[in-house]
């Protein structure tokens, strides 16, 4: 108990001192009060989604005690594995099967009930589908205006986020008691899944009876790496011109890199690809190491997914393509001869 | 015989999804004066949708109803509305917004919308995902949550069945998810529900003779408070564009260089 007390109070000092060095003196009065907040978890059928573990990355950059949050059927398991999670301390377990699926109307009210008893200051979650459908409506609930999309944090009520799919950056202080935030995957990478030892308590189930019915869904299957985490990423356009040529074409060299997949608005719309690897403003945001495209011209809503990405490279037989003001490494070529011979000499 | 529908569209008016945004000198907002504007891309599939559920006439649509909230150049936005199918419009004039600050929050659009479902009685609000400009993907959640109505949201298709159920198809990561629920609830479009039409010269003239009421948000007992106060906006850190290589075997090199591979 007492190693507990003395744990905690060393962490908070350290984190105060830590944030004091970035915030000004007006910001660290705030600090007074302690900080705490709970990192929504997603689970898929009893398997924790490591995706949503950068929650729990932007907890700690902010200090204070983290709690997690999972609910599900036999959800037990998937506590445990968030228990090592590094840098949480306590979990809040919440097992019921009517939570398997996340629908909002019922997973909506059961958060909102352990935030108000929780008291938790800040309430973080990824900016998944996920994220994007339950945390608005939690906030609603609790009468708080949502933050959404955050790439820092700059203070307790303070955080940075993209808008006009990323051509401006917007800073925010937020008068909210409780701070709702959804979390851009890519600036906040997931915490370590082992070194942590944290407590499982039982949350309150509200109960929460509800009319909508999970029908059912259709994933696409792939051994590919996922295209919002992984380190490298392949992605083509409508220069692709067809299905068969996308399928020809790209995935030899995804393959040869170990790269996952990715398309342009252009593609996923002419049916090239599926929906789910569109990368822009309406798709997923990614930020590889490498970001390889073929046949992609560069609009200002595709820019906004990938821009944060450490290398562009891109091939397009048109040298003027707005994708040539971002890449750091540019080809002007036709990508049906450029992209074969590339591959090739990958695997060389 | 299946309850008709009567559905509420709030459209939102936003600069241009072509036009790339200017941050003000100021650094206090988007550069909106002399910007071409336009109707969130997002609502128009929204309206779209609202259209093609009165065409396939199962079950009837009553009622199509836009809402804009906004300063006074919104008309435009519904009218554009109403002449792609909507019946009327309701215009919430907010004198100052635009320039960045009066502008309402998702939060305070919902409790705005929340009251003009109270009044006008819609049993299906169709809204759009996200705005392009705040980009926030929130107002339709957080009218769910306040009405207790049930949500589906980035909607690629939607199907009512005999029963006053609808089935709606959601893109979620990784793929597509169908749930179902009884009306009243909240729909919001993704890009592949449909394509929206372009309005006919007729029936831009028609809009024109459809009723368009002017509110103001003291009509509907909602405040404008802000939570979230606007510390300042800034242009992204730009990228410096690399140069060009003459083959593969240079792409392969610089690639290397950088560390890529």
């Amino acid at each position: 108990m007492l190693l507990t007390t003395r744990h905690s109070a060393f962490r908070q000092a350290q984190c105060y001192l830590r944030l004091s060095r970035t915030f000004n003196r007006q910001q660290q009065s705030a600090f007074a009060r302690l900080l705490s907040s709970l990192a929504v978890l997603e689970q898929r059928e009893g398997k924790l989604q490591s995706a949503s573990l950068s929650a729990v990355t932007a907890a700690q950059k902010l200090g204070g005690s983290i709690t997690g949050f999972v609910a599900g059927s036999r959800v037990r398991s998937v506590a445990e594995e968030a228990a090592k999670v590094r840098g949480l301390e306590k979990i809040i377990m919440v097992e019921n099967g009517a939570y398997d699926k996340a629908l909002p109307e019922n997973y909506a009210p059961l958060l909102a009930e352990n935030i108000k008893k929780g008291g938790f200051t800040h309430v973080f979650a990824g900016h998944s589908a996920f994220g994007k459908n339950l945390m608005p409506r939690v906030s609603a609930l609790l009468d708080v205006q949502q933050i959404s999309d955050i790439t820092v944090i700059e203070g307790e009520d303070t955080f940075v986020r993209p808008i006009y799919a990323g051509n401006a950056i917007l800073t925010v202080q937020s008068s909210d008691k409780i701070k709702m935030i959804t979390i851009r995957g890519t600036a906040f990478t997931a915490a370590e899944a082992e070194g942590g030892s944290a407590e499982i308590t039982e949350g309150v189930d509200p109960k929460v009876e509800i009319k909508t019915e999970w029908l059912s869904e259709d994933l696409a299957k792939s051994d590919r790496p996922d295209l919002a985490t992984a380190s490298k990423v392949v992605s083509g356009g409508r220069g692709l011109k067809s299905k068969e040529e996308f399928d020809r074409i790209i995935p030899p060299l995804a393959d040869a890199l170990g790269a996952a997949i990715g398309a342009s608005r252009a593609a996923v719309d002419s049916g090239f690809a599926d929906n789910s690897l569109q990368v822009g403003q309406t798709g997923k945001n990614v930020a590889p190491q490498l970001y390889l495209c073929a046949g992609i011209s560069g609009a200002i809503q595709h820019l906004a997914g990938m821009k944060d990405s450490k290398v562009i490279a891109a091939i397009n037989k048109d040298a003027d393509a707005p994708i040539f003001h971002v890449a750091d490494v540019g080809l002007v070529g036709n990508l049906f001869d450029k992209v074969p011979e590339l591959t090739i000499k990958l695997k060389q | 015989m299946p309850t008709p529908l009567k559905i509420l569209v709030p459209v939102k008016r936003v600069i241009d999804y072509a036009v790339k945004p200017r941050v003000n000198k100021a650094r206090t907002a988007v550069e909106t004066a002399g910007v071409k504007h336009s109707m969130n891309p997002f609502d128009e599939l929204s309206i779209e949708a609202a259209v093609r559920m009165r065409e396939r006439k199962n079950p009837p649509v009553d009622d199509i109803l836009a809402l804009s909230a906004g300063p006074a150049k919104c008309v435009d936005v519904l009218r554009t509305a109403m002449a792609m199918g909507a019946d009327r419009s309701i215009h919430v004039e907010i004198p100052d917004a635009g320039q960045g600050q009066a502008e309402l929050e998702p939060l305070g659009v919902a409790k705005l919308l929340a009251k003009v479902v109270a009044e006008e009685g819609p049993n299906l609000v169709i809204l759009g995902k996200q705005s392009i400009d705040d980009d926030s993907n929130q107002t339709g959640q957080m009218l769910a949550g306040l009405l207790g109505w049930g949500q589906a949201t980035q909607a690629s298709k939607i199907e009512f069945d005999d029963g006053d159920r609808v089935s709606v198809t959601r893109e979620v990561d990784g793929g597509v998810e169908t749930v179902r629920f009884p009306l009243p609830g909240i729909i919001t479009t993704d890009l592949r529900l449909n394509e929206p039409r372009y309005a006919s010269l007729p029936n831009i003239m028609k809009a024109k003779k459809k009723k368009l009421e002017k509110k103001t948000l003291s009509d509907y007992g909602v405040d404008e408070g802000r939570r979230l106060k606007t510390v300042r906006v800034e242009e992204p850190p730009p990228r410096k564009g690399g140069g060009k290589v003459e083959d593969v075997d240079g792409m392969i090199a610089k690639l290397k260089e950088l560390g890529a591979i």
